[in-house]
């Protein structure tokens, strides 16, 4: 069985707004199959003793002191921005969302 | 005909939950250095790591590790040995990295409860509120949709975005579901939302200002038939924005829902928006397909590992429950429920506390802020604590106290200084309200109400001590009320041979 469907790309393209077409999907869900089937055979070979990580290197609580340091001006901070208005970023309205 | 909202809880038994957001007071944000502060000017608090810049990386402020840590202990949770943050995708500007950082199945602190009191016609009663869990996450920055006529994103022509309050530290702290509460459902959710209210500020993590948006609250409600064991569908209502908006939007739900459900229709699960002028709710985005955000651990962030002597050092820093307090306080003043409860919904607890630790006589320092104090504040729409000081309260007690004020002369004088004429003591010169017990200027007026009033003066003399009253009165009178009326009618009988 696939481990990813076309549907599950279609909606995973939705969710990232992303605009695919037919021949896209066809041609993507197979080769996310497998890439994931690749993936699949990593967790085969880690052991059940081999705890799951999210970070490469073994560290914990690294944080720093609640102390302010300087901030962008606006407008630097809206030096990248594509559209701006009123020293804010501008953008699309967004249609269908609350 | 519609169901009223005692019909509708006679039929149907509510569930709550309640999802609490609350921004920290730390001096910088969650994951970099920017400032914090309330209503800078747009954009003027953030960086490239807030911006979600590409390669910016984000570092934890301890602070706010430490403050979710000691909400956790105050609400009764364990705190979790091991903590993660995750990213929640999703594509809204509100966020510029097209993720909020927060965490998902391994919050900092889990399973705890808070127990509420309400005041009920069936005398105090108490409930347990089940705390599921306390994240940690960060804050979104503020949209402004322009065009449009109702300022809602419908409508609109464009959107501005201002990222200062993007990064802020927000905990969320979520209720497990709140049922058997029956009728009592809005007081409940009020008065657990009130409490933990306190018990943040009573730990000095939080402004908790709800107007200004620091606390926010989120009522989740659902109705199944009365005494039918089942949940039904839930509403989660947003923008519930004041402690007497959660009581109205539980209300508000119940009636909604009840002659939805009386009707025949079902309940479908979304979110819905308080409206603050009707109490009712309006619909907003739909959860239908069930929201996917796509959480993964977010690996910039290492995890959160926090050992039993941080957490032991810190559960020694908690301050005095509320709920403690409160007990402590009424037994101290010795004070009636009623007028206790008052001082609570009020929020007068403080202020008292203060005016009576400045000297002030405790039945004084009561009535004085649940009197006269808040009268005048609800004739202005305005706090009491905001028109007035402890410290000034305590100095017009002390004076009233001392023989120096009447309580009518205070009241002028906490008027002048509620007008801005200045201090206590600046407002009784100005005005010169002094009490008058000086002796000889008394005996002025009273000779001057013998010779008026002549008859009177000799039935006193014949033993009528009753009759006084009228030669007492007009004494007051001619002093503008400033006498002492205890010393005048000392002094009157004793010139009429009655002392
Ligand atoms: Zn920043």
């Amino acid at each position: 069985m696939a481990a990813i469907s076309r549907d599950d790309v279609a909606h995973l393209a939705k969710l990232a707004r992303i605009d695919m077409s037919d021949v896209e999907l066809d041609h993507l869900a197979k080769e996310m199959d497998v890439i994931l089937g690749a993936v699949a055979r990593v967790q085969e070979v880690a052991g059940v003793d081999v705890p799951a990580t999210s970070h490469p290197i073994p560290v914990n609580n690294v944080f720093r002191e609640d102390v302010v340091k300087p901030s962008l001006t606006s407008q630097e901070a809206l030096s990248g921005a594509p559209a701006q208005s009123e020293d804010r970023f501008k953008v699309p309205q967004i249609l269908g969302e609350e | 005909m519609a169901l009223s909202y005692d019909q509708a809880v006679e039929k149907y038994e509510p569930t709550l939950g309640l999802e609490v957001h609350v921004e920290l007071n730390t001096k910088s944000k969650m994951f970099c250095s920017c400032a914090t502060e309330f209503g800078a000017s747009p954009n003027t608090q953030t960086c490239p790591v807030c911006l979600g810049m590409p390669g910016a990386l984000p570092v934890v402020n301890g602070k706010a590790i430490e403050s979710s840590i000691l909400i956790g202990l105050a609400l009764n949770c364990s705190v979790a040995p091991f903590s993660r943050f995750a990213r929640k995708n999703y594509f809204y500007p509100d966020m510029p990295k097209n993720f909020q950082t927060s965490q998902y199945d391994e919050p900092i602190c889990v399973n705890g409860y808070l127990d509420v009191e309400i005041d009920t016609d069936e005398g105090i009663k108490q409930f347990r509120v089940e705390i599921e869990r306390v994240h940690m996450e960060e804050d979104t920055g503020k949209s402004l949709h322009v065009g449009g006529a109702t300022g809602r994103i419908h409508g609109a022509d464009y959107s501005l975005l201002d990222y200062n309050r993007a990064g802020i530290p927000l905990v969320e702290i979520v209720t497990k579901i709140v049922g058997g509460t029956g009728k009592y459902a809005p007081q409940v959710a009020r008065a657990y939302v009130t409490e933990l209210r306190d018990i943040l500020r009573s730990l000095g993590v939080s402004d908790v200002k709800m107007e200004q948006g620091s606390m926010r609250c989120d009522v989740n409600l659902s109705l199944a038939p009365a005494s039918s064991g089942t949940l039904g569908t839930r509403s989660e209502t947003k923008n519930v924005n004041s402690l007497r908006s959660v009581e109205r939007a539980v209300i508000g739900e119940v009636i909604r829902q009840s002659n939805r459900l009386d009707a025949g229709e079902r309940i479908v699960q979304e979110t819905r928006h308080f409206l603050e002028e009707s109490g009712q709710t309006r619909p907003g985005r739909s959860k239908e397909q069930a929201e996917d955000y796509r959480y993964f651990p977010e690996p910039d962030l290492v995890p959160v590992v926090p050992d039993s002597a941080w957490i032991e050092q810190l559960r020694a820093t908690l301050p005095e429950k509320p709920s403690t307090r409160r007990k402590r306080l009424q037994q101290a003043w010795s004070v009636p429920d009623k007028e206790m409860a008052a001082m609570v919904n009020a929020e007068l607890l403080d202020v008292v506390e203060e005016t009576i630790s400045l000297g002030a006589e405790p039945t004084r320092a009561r009535s004085w802020w649940l009197g006269e104090v808040s009268r005048l504040a609800n004739e202005r729409e305005v706090a009491a604590t905001s028109l007035i000081t402890s410290a000034q309260i305590a100095e017009v007690i002390n004076l009233i106290s001392n023989g120096e004020l009447t309580d009518k002369l205070a009241r002028q004088v906490v008027e002048g200084v509620i007008a801005g004429e200045g201090t206590p003591r600046e407002v009784i010169d100005k005005r010169g309200l002094k009490v008058v017990s000086d002796d000889s200027a008394l005996m002025v007026a009273i000779e001057a109400a013998i010779t008026a009033q002549p008859d009177t003066a000799e039935r006193v003399r014949g033993g009528n001590i009753p009759a006084a009253g009228a030669l007492i009165g007009a004494v007051m009178k001619a002093t503008g009320g400033q006498a002492d009326a205890a010393k005048v009618r000392e002094l009157l009988l004793k010139h009429l041979g009655q002392g």
